[in-house]
């Protein structure tokens, strides 16, 4: 098939040197910890984002920061690409090699170093997946907040570097909010611990700056993350609604009423149709768009809040409100929505979009988004985190015609603009990887990305961590 | 002192200086000056004449405003919508012993943020997107206006508590929250440091949602809401949302600390007063210049730190955050190495000199020293962004 999106040239200098290079990597990690056969590559090739792949040098598992670091020195030493990875669940080709890089994977550093309740927080090695740190702490009453839907399998490292979020960041905040350190390796093997058990790092904010940088400024090996205090109870409500207009201006007037509900996800009529056929969540089959929102507290206060969103929903014309009445119930809810990307795979092929938009404009952009894929004659399903504007396009296609995929594409790429366009921006979680590189300057400008790349080469000089991703390949600095 | 009305304004200043790489005091209200180690430039720069909320909706709970404008401003336009700003900036004159206007610009960059952080998060948390003027006079813009946004490097972060070293802000867009309808205060009396440290840590594993969590050693008690608070230490948690929850909650909380010494309940008022004197460091606002610091640490260590530091130097010292920051006010000397080295030796943190006369700030750096390595890479970070050092030159160093 046609790619769409470069990548960097492979550095001859290292292909070359490809049998050397695997005899040294051999010293640095232990046994059975350098995977270097063809077909054992083939997995690390790519991630989320499938339609590209590229076979990596090889591929390094270390176990400890110390086997990272002396990867890392060596690396910098001989000027070889490292791409770092965690479970390899990026949707936008974040974790996706190229030919000359060496994949250094986190995903057997999966120890859970402390548990320290008197500071609720936990510290973690970077390859532990996002809800082993909730099970660990769950049957004492806590979890960790951020809850991206790839949870069971991705890793905080890759978190970390994606700053992700999920339903429920409404409330709780996104990955950012949640950490408070790291162990960190840089570009030339230096070790470095950013934050710590305290709030607010000393000096400037590099653990900020680290957050959502996407494997560009160093490989996070530990992270110390908040714990909160579970809830009393939650209860999720499905609102049915005529229009996508109706349910966006009841999303608003619920936050406008000062009510913050713990999730507001949206679902429009084609998505609906989907996860119901898939889950049989016993979704309502004969309205446009879903809310499902979720509240938290003690019966009472749900009680009083609810009270309070249905009356607004009531103003917004709302035509089915469905309580759940049992946790069955509630989680039967919950897995309609959460199973729609599996969901939507079932049926067709589908890229994911990941925009953002001021709230105001979300019955707009949808309107217009429906036009876009008219247009290239696809179909969209949209599922979206409308609490916080982050919306999400299914766009359906087939793989196996390259016409479509290539529609697919550019009206992907129409989508980001428009959201851009109507005051968002280009990624609300899965980031820019490669996929969303090249519309770098439809939202910044190239001073503005001059002063982003400027900042990423006081960490790495020589461009060395994941090279292709996140930046223009044409006017880097 | 250079005034610029515009954004464009301020660039060409700032390009200016920068090709004479003449060095340059950046400013809002000048209400923390004072603060930081000893800066020397030829002039000061200042936001107060770049005003103005550009964009507020209270739906998205979004407002965008220029650097200059004046905090007070910003609250007014606020509360008119039953909103504010979560992390409670605090006004620090009154401990800093200066006069001015706070501004907006300057709030974020310093990253000022009161009782509720440690629940609601930092000010740097709230900001969404900022324009400023780098050292080079390029005019740069990051982030957004959206509360999800991992669009490329989040310089954003990094301009937030820079004290102007990084870059001159003209605008930041930050995200605003309802303001609780109600409010309520617990307080358990007379805990020594320790157990009020277990009884908050307590308090917080509980599904409450307590949003304040502080401990008044005996020596403040008293100069906090003019004595009201009963007889002996203070320990004190917040409990803030509706009506109907707060109550529920309050009995709650309050059965679940049963025991553990005399318990009373604050109202509304005596609770906004309480919290806004904690914030404000309202006791160690003495008119003096003794020294004071703040400090942040695991809430669990904070309080043998203060222990340590009560039986070798004279202090008196409160708690906020869990336990987890500490002011402190130095009865004579500063005590900044045994301080340091304490924070240190229990397993990390961080030690800022708020206040000190002129000649002890001469010797003692403000800000905790950073691990060779990460002042190595903080140093680099800040040539990108102020190649020729002209933004408050010294100031964090
Ligand atoms: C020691 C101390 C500790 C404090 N701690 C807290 C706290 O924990 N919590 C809290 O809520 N508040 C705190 N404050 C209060 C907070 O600093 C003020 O409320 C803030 O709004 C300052 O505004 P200003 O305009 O007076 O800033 P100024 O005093 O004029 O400047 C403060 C700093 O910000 C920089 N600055 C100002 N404007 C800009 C700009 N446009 N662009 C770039 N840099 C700029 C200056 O260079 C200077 O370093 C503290 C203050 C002090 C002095
Ligand atoms: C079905 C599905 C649902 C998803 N839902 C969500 C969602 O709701 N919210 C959301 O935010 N995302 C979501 N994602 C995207 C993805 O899961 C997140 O981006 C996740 O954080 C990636 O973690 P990972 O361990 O798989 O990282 P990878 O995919 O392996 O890597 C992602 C990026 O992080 C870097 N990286 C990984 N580990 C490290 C490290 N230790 N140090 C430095 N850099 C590192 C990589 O180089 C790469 O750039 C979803 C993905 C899928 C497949």
């Amino acid at each position: 098939m046609t790619e769409a999106i470069a990548f960097l040239p492979p550095r001859q200098a290292v292909l070359s040197r490809r049998a050397e290079i695997l005899d040294d990597l051999k010293e640095l990690v232990p046994a059975g910890r350098l995977v270097e056969e063809r077909n054992a590559l083939v997995p690390f090739e790519t991630d989320g984002f499938i339609a590209y792949r590229r076979r990596p040098l090889a591929v390094v598992l270390p176990e400890t920061t110390a086997q990272v670091a002396a990867v890392m020195k060596y690396c910098h030493r001989y000027g070889i690409p490292v791409v770092p990875r965690g479970a390899g669940t990026s949707l936008s080709g974040g974790a996706i090699p190229q030919e000359d890089a060496v994949v250094l994977g986190l995903s057997a550093m999966t120890r859970i170093i402390e548990v320290d309740y008197a500071n609720r927080c936990a510290t973690v090695q970077a390859g532990v997946t996002n809800l082993a740190i909730s099970d660990a702490v769950g049957a004492d009453g806590y979890f960790y907040a951020p809850d991206p839907s790839s949870q069971l399998a991705c890793t905080i490292g890759g978190n970390i570097a994606m700053n992700s979020g999920g339903a429920h960041c409404l409330k709780y905040g996104v990955t950012t909010n949640n950490l408070l350190g790291v162990k960190m390796v840089l570009v030339d093997g230096t070790v470095v611990d950013l934050g710590g058990k305290h709030l607010d790092a000393e000096g400037y904010d590099l653990l900020g700056l680290v957050c959502g940088s996407e494997g560009q400024l160093g490989i996070v090996t530990e992270a110390t993350v908040r714990l909160l205090a579970k809830p009393e109870g939650a209860r999720p409500v499905l609102f049915g609604f005529d229009s996508a207009e109706d349910a966006g201006s009841c999303v608003a007037d619920v936050i406008g009423a000062g009510i913050i509900p713990v999730a507001i996800e949206f679902m429009d009529k084609p998505a609906i149709e989907i996860c119901e056929a898939f889950a049989k969540a016993g979704y309502p089959l004969d309205v446009e768009a879903l809310l499902i929102v979720e509240v938290e507290g003690s019966e009472a206060e749900m009680d009083a809040m609810l009270a309070a969103i249905v009356e607004i929903a009531k103003r917004h014309g709302v035509k089915i409100v469905r309580e759940s009445q049992s946790a069955n119930e509630a989680a039967l809810i919950w897995k309609g929505r959460k199973s729609a990307f599996g969901a939507t795979g079932r049926i067709a092929d589908y890229i994911c979009m990941d925009g953002t938009v001021p709230l105001s404009q979300l019955a707009y952009v949808l309107r217009k988004t429906s036009e876009i894929i008219d247009r290239y004659g696809l179909r969209v399903a949209n599922v979206f985190h409308a609490g916080d504007g982050n919306m999400h396009p299914l766009i359906l296609y087939n793989i196996n015609d390259p016409e479509d995929a290539a529609k697919a594409e550019a009206a992907g790429m129409e989508i980001l603009k428009l959201c851009v366009d109507a005051g968002g921006c280009l990624t609300g979680e899965h980031g820019v990887g490669i996929e969303k590189r090249d519309l770098m300057l439809h939202q910044f400008t190239q001073v503005d990305l001059d002063q982003q790349m400027a900042v990423r080469s006081a960490f790495d000089a020589d461009w060395i961590l994941n090279p292709s991703k996140v930046f223009p390949l044409e006017g880097r600095g | 002192m250079l005034t610029p009305s515009t954004e464009t304004e301020a660039a060409e200043l700032i390009r200016d200086h920068a090709t004479r790489k003449t060095p340059l005091q950046i400013r809002g209200g000048g209400t923390r000056s004072g603060f930081g180690n000893a800066v020397s430039a030829d002039a000061v720069l200042s936001s107060t004449a770049i005003t103005g909320i550009i964009e507020y909706n209270p739906a998205e709970m979004v407002m965008t405003a220029r650097a200059g404008t004046p905090v007070a401003e910003i609250e007014a336009a606020l509360a008119e919508n039953g909103q504010g700003m979560a992390f409670e900036p605090m006004d620090h004159r009154g401990a800093m012993g200066t006069s001015g206007t706070p501004t907006i610009g300057g709030l974020f960059a310093v990253n000022s943020s009161g009782p509720r952080r440690f629940t609601a998060g930092a000010a740097r948390d709230h900001l969404l997107g900022v324009r400023f003027v780098n050292g080079a006079g390029d005019v740069v813009k990051a982030g957004g206006k959206v509360m999800k946004n991992v669009t490329g490097l989040d310089l954003v972060k990094l301009l937030a508590g820079s004290y102007g070293t990084m870059g001159f802000l003209t605008q930041v867009t930050f995200k605003v929250l309802p303001v609780p309808k109600t409010a309520a205060t617990i307080v358990i009396s007379g805990l020594e440091d320790e157990n009020a440290m277990k009884a908050l840590a307590a308090a917080l594993s509980l599904s409450v949602e307590v949003s304040g969590a502080a401990h008044l050693p005996e020596s403040v008690r008293g100069r906090f809401i003019g004595g009201k608070l009963p007889e002996g230490a203070a320990t004190v948690m917040r409990l803030e949302g509706l009506e109907a929850s707060v109550a529920v909650r309050a009995e709650k909380l309050m059965s679940a600390m049963a025991g553990l010494g005399p318990i009373n309940r604050l109202d509304a008022d005596d609770t906004k007063a309480l919290w806004t004197e904690i914030r404000d460091v309202t006791p160690y606002g003495d008119g003096t210049a003794r020294p004071l610091w703040r400090v942040s640490m695991p809430p669990s260590e904070a309080w043998k730190l203060v222990a340590g530091l009560r039986l070798r130097a004279g202090i008196d010292a409160y708690y906020d955050w869990q336990g987890g920051l500490v002011w402190m006010r130095m009865e004579a000397d500063h005590e900044a190495d045994v301080l340091r080295h304490g924070i240190r030796s229990l397993g990390g943190g961080h030690a800022t000199l708020v206040r000190a006369a002129p000649e002890i700030r001469a010797k003692v750096p403000t800000f905790e020293p950073l691990s060779p390595a990460v002042a190595l890479l903080s140093g680099r970070v800040r040539a990108k962004l102020d190649p020729h050092g002209i933004f408050n030159p010294g100031l964090m160093a």
